[in-house]
């Protein structure tokens, strides 16, 4: 074990892989010699040489069809979008080609060997374009696993996980938590299972459910409530697709009550999709209505960030609703 | 199907009563139809014997194109003395524009430093210095006229200084007050100005580029005689936007200009590692534009570069692009320490070019500048804006209601009872939100 940040973490599985599979490959934007913006390539090149750690041109769909095609061929194709903002020129390439390279040619050719890296989300003063939470675009493409870490130990884990797996994945990497999440982590290589979502804290009363840097709020939030006499089981759900319906639904059957809650935009975001499922799964046992504690449905502010998150205040408000409906 | 509509003819009898046994066979004689009508219109219209729209050259010598066929030459003007080289073009730089163009430069330079020491102080979040390309962003903007439009990337403020754009609007955009033009709503130097034609800054990169084009396209049809200028990083130039932009340029015949600038570096990705041909000028000529290359620290020559561009697009209607080089003095932004990937020794060996100085040179040979008066302009600037910097800080921030506006011409329902859920909540809990309840914020 040692102490790690997010960061350090994410560095020693991109280590640890690259070690194990020789001919794996990390590339992007500034990844190379520099070790990328946050850092977190840091070392690679210097360890792994220029073949298989590299800078790739300014193109974020040149970087996923290049990572298409690489990763059909064979190679772990280890590809980071410097910012999820900034993924969009890289829509077409993962929406039509990535998600649909195994289904459409009845498995004769795949690019499960493929997992993107993004920072994503707010928080960080950012404003419109270094803040956004894109998972919902990518949920509604079959073919994807989305996958979210809360912390230092479930970033490497699950980033290990990812990289073996033979589906692709996008990581979303929480980028405000980069350095703020510091804990043990274990040097050795670990997996986490990308289908089953973690039950953090067990509680009675309600179930609390995020993903990525949104479980630190909920947890906050929960643990308002439960000085006002309220317990919470707070679920992560660190792989949003596919999603692990059976850990959230058991928790609903026994809480009768749920708060999704995320960064992104409340209209058509996952909260909804899952809201959708529970009600149908639990429909008899639900206390009150399933609530969605979201972003307001407007692009990322800037100078009223604080007032547009989902905070932990505003998750604690729809914890007093939910029990005293 | 019927075998002549298959051969893309229209056949004799053509009324719409023919008969199509099934539905989908209808469909698909429809479409051979209309596709060749379109065929022996395109016969007329275009070349006939030249479908591929090449150049109908031909050769038995089996022999590849160098890829430095093309090798393009820097135009320049002045050397670093400010001092015209022999037999350089003539400048029709006259004396107003040219004072007009130093104080810009002088002007930015001290905003840039200004503003990159408040972001060291934390009382911005975050700045980007235009540090070395000062001469290539304001000479390319002098050269155009005040109806033509521009799109920038971020590192063009100096652009923006020279259509007027005042002290007191930079520093409420940095500060993201209520006064900001952008409602406070993006990060420092994403600057915009309707009145100033300077399109708003987006950070996703090379997107303003086919937006130019088709900008450009909207003034061609005006028939006002105005045009675009187009500037985008040689990082930006990679991203699929740059073809595409250029691309429709080229085929719609848009007056744009492409002002490429080339400053070495996209973050720590240096050119070498960004693209292979030579320089990003080359691909103008792919794309079937006039193309030329200019030095960027050459206030003289990226004018003249500029306004013979500016003429052409104009009268011809037809895209130019322009390959400016400097280099990135600056770090990449506030965020960067470029000490990561280059050496001091090269930053200092490109400091020496300097595109300020080297202007100020030329003006002081002219006898248009006055060094003494120069000194104390600098003093007076750099009060009055530490001044207006101090008074945008305290401006108030914009108003929670600008947080719904604008996403729609007008609030649409679902917006304007998340506002008041959300105006219920701070009113609940007014400490945590201080910057719009007017509260005092929590000690945590
Ligand atoms: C689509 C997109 N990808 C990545 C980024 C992140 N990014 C911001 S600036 C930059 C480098 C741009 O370099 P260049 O175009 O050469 O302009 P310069 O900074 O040198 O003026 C990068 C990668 C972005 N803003 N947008
Ligand atoms: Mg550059």
């Amino acid at each position: 074990m040692a102490k790690m940040n997010m960061l350090q973490a994410i560095n020693s599985a991109l280590m640890i892989a690259l070690e194990e599979h020789p001919k794996a490959c990390v590339f992007g934007e500034d990844v190379g010699y520099f070790g990328g913006v946050f850092r977190a390539t840091s070392g690679l090149q210097e360890t792994f040489g220029k073949s298989r750690v590299f800078n790739t041109p300014l193109v974020e769909q040149g970087i996923l069809g290049f990572a298409n095609g690489l990763a059909a061929q064979g190679v772990k194709a280890i590809a980071e979008i410097q910012f999820a903002d900034y993924i969009f020129p890289a829509f077409d390439q993962i929406v039509n080609e990535t998600a649909k390279f195994r289904y459409r040619s009845g498995n004769e050719f795949n690019v499960g060997n493929l997992v993107i890296r993004t920072p994503y989300g707010g928080g960080i003063a950012g404003g419109l374009y270094h803040s956004q939470s894109p998972e919902a675009y990518f949920a509604h493409t079959p073919g994807l696993k989305l996958v979210f870490p809360r912390n230092a130990y479930q970033a490497k884990g699950l980033l290990a996980s990812s990289i073996e797996a033979n589906d692709p994945v996008i990581f979303f990497e929480p980028k405000r938590l980069y350095r703020a999440s510091v804990g043990e982590v274990p040097e050795e290589k670990y997996l986490i299972p990308l289908d089953k979502a973690e039950i953090i804290k067990g509680g009675n009363d309600v179930t609390l459910l995020a993903w990525g840097a949104q479980v630190e709020i909920i947890e906050k939030a929960a643990e308002m409530a439960e000085k006002q006499g309220i317990s919470c089981e707070v679920i992560d759900l660190r792989t949003v697709l596919p999603w692990d319906v059976e850990t959230v639904a058991n928790s609903v059957i026994k809480t009768g009550r749920l708060i999704i809650s995320q960064e992104a935009p409340l209209t058509g975001g996952f909260a909804s999709e899952i809201s959708a499922t529970i009600q149908s799964e639990c429909f008899l046992h639900l206390e009150s209505p399933i609530d969605r504690v979201c972003g307001l449905d407007t692009p990322y502010p800037l100078a009223q960030e604080k007032e547009y998150m989902a905070d932990h205040l505003k998750v604690y408000e729809a914890i007093l609703r939910s029990v005293q409906y | 199907m019927n075998p002549t509509l298959r051969k893309g003819k229209v056949p004799p009898n053509n009324n719409n009563q023919a008969v199509y046994p099934d539905r989908e066979s209808f469909y698909w004689s429809k479409i051979t139809l209309v596709m060749g009508l379109r065929g022996s219109l395109m016969g007329k219209l275009n070349n006939i014997d030249n479908p591929n729209n090449i150049t109908k050259e031909e050769t038995l010598k089996l022999e590849f194109i160098s890829e430095n066929a093309l090798s393009i030459p820097v135009f320049k003007m002045m050397d670093a003395d400010g001092e015209l080289y022999d037999g350089a073009c003539h400048s029709s730089l006259d004396k107003d524009t040219a004072i007009k163009i130093y104080e810009t430069m002088r002007f930015i330079r001290i905003l840039d430093e200004r503003m990159l020491a408040a972001q060291r102080q934390g009382r911005i979040s975050f700045y980007m210095q235009c540090l070395g390309e000062e001469a290539a962003v304001t000479a390319s903007a002098a050269a155009l006229e005040s109806q033509d439009m521009i799109f920038a990337q971020y590192r063009e403020q100096a652009a923006l200084a020279y259509r007027g754009f005042e002290l007191e609007q930079f520093m409420h955009q940095n500060f993201s007050n209520s006064k900001d033009l952008g409602k406070g709503r993006q990060m420092p130097i994403h600057y915009g100005s309707n009145a100033l034609n300077y399109m708003t800054i987006s950070s996703p990169l090379g997107t303003q580029i086919p937006q130019a084009a088709g900008y450009a396209y909207g003034q061609k049809l005006d028939g006002n005689g105005g045009c675009t200028i187009c500037y985008f990083g040689e990082g930006a130039a990679s991203e699929g936007d740059f073809h595409a932009g250029l691309n429709m340029a080229a085929v719609h015949k848009a007056p744009v200009i492409f002002f490429a600038r080339n400053n070495g570096y996209a973050i720590s990705t240096p050119a070498s590692e960004q693209f292979k041909g030579d320089g990003i000028a080359c691909r103008g000529v792919g794309y079937g534009m006039k193309s030329i290359r200019v030095d960027g620290v050459d206030t003289l020559a990226v004018y003249e570069a500029v306004k013979l561009a500016r003429e052409y697009a104009v009268k011809n209607n037809e895209p130019i692009l322009i390959e400016s080089i400097a280099y990135r003095l600056a770090a990449h932004s506030s965020s960067d320490d470029p000490t990561g990937y280059r050496s001091k020794d090269e930053e200092e060996n490109f400091r020496l070019n300097c595109p300020v100085n080297r202007f100020r040179n030329y003006l002081i040979k002219q006898n248009w500048l006055d060094e003494q008066e120069d000194e104390s302009s600098k003093e007076t600037i750099r009060k009055e804006v530490l001044a207006a910097l101090k008074k945008a800080e305290v401006v108030e921030k914009p108003s929670l209601e600008d947080l719904i506006t604008d996403v729609y011409e007008e609030v649409p329902q679902h917006l304007r009872k998340q506002m008041d859920e959300l105006k219920a909540h701070i009113a609940k809990y007014p400490e945590h939100y201080p910057a719009s309840s007017g509260a005092k914020g929590e000690n945590h």
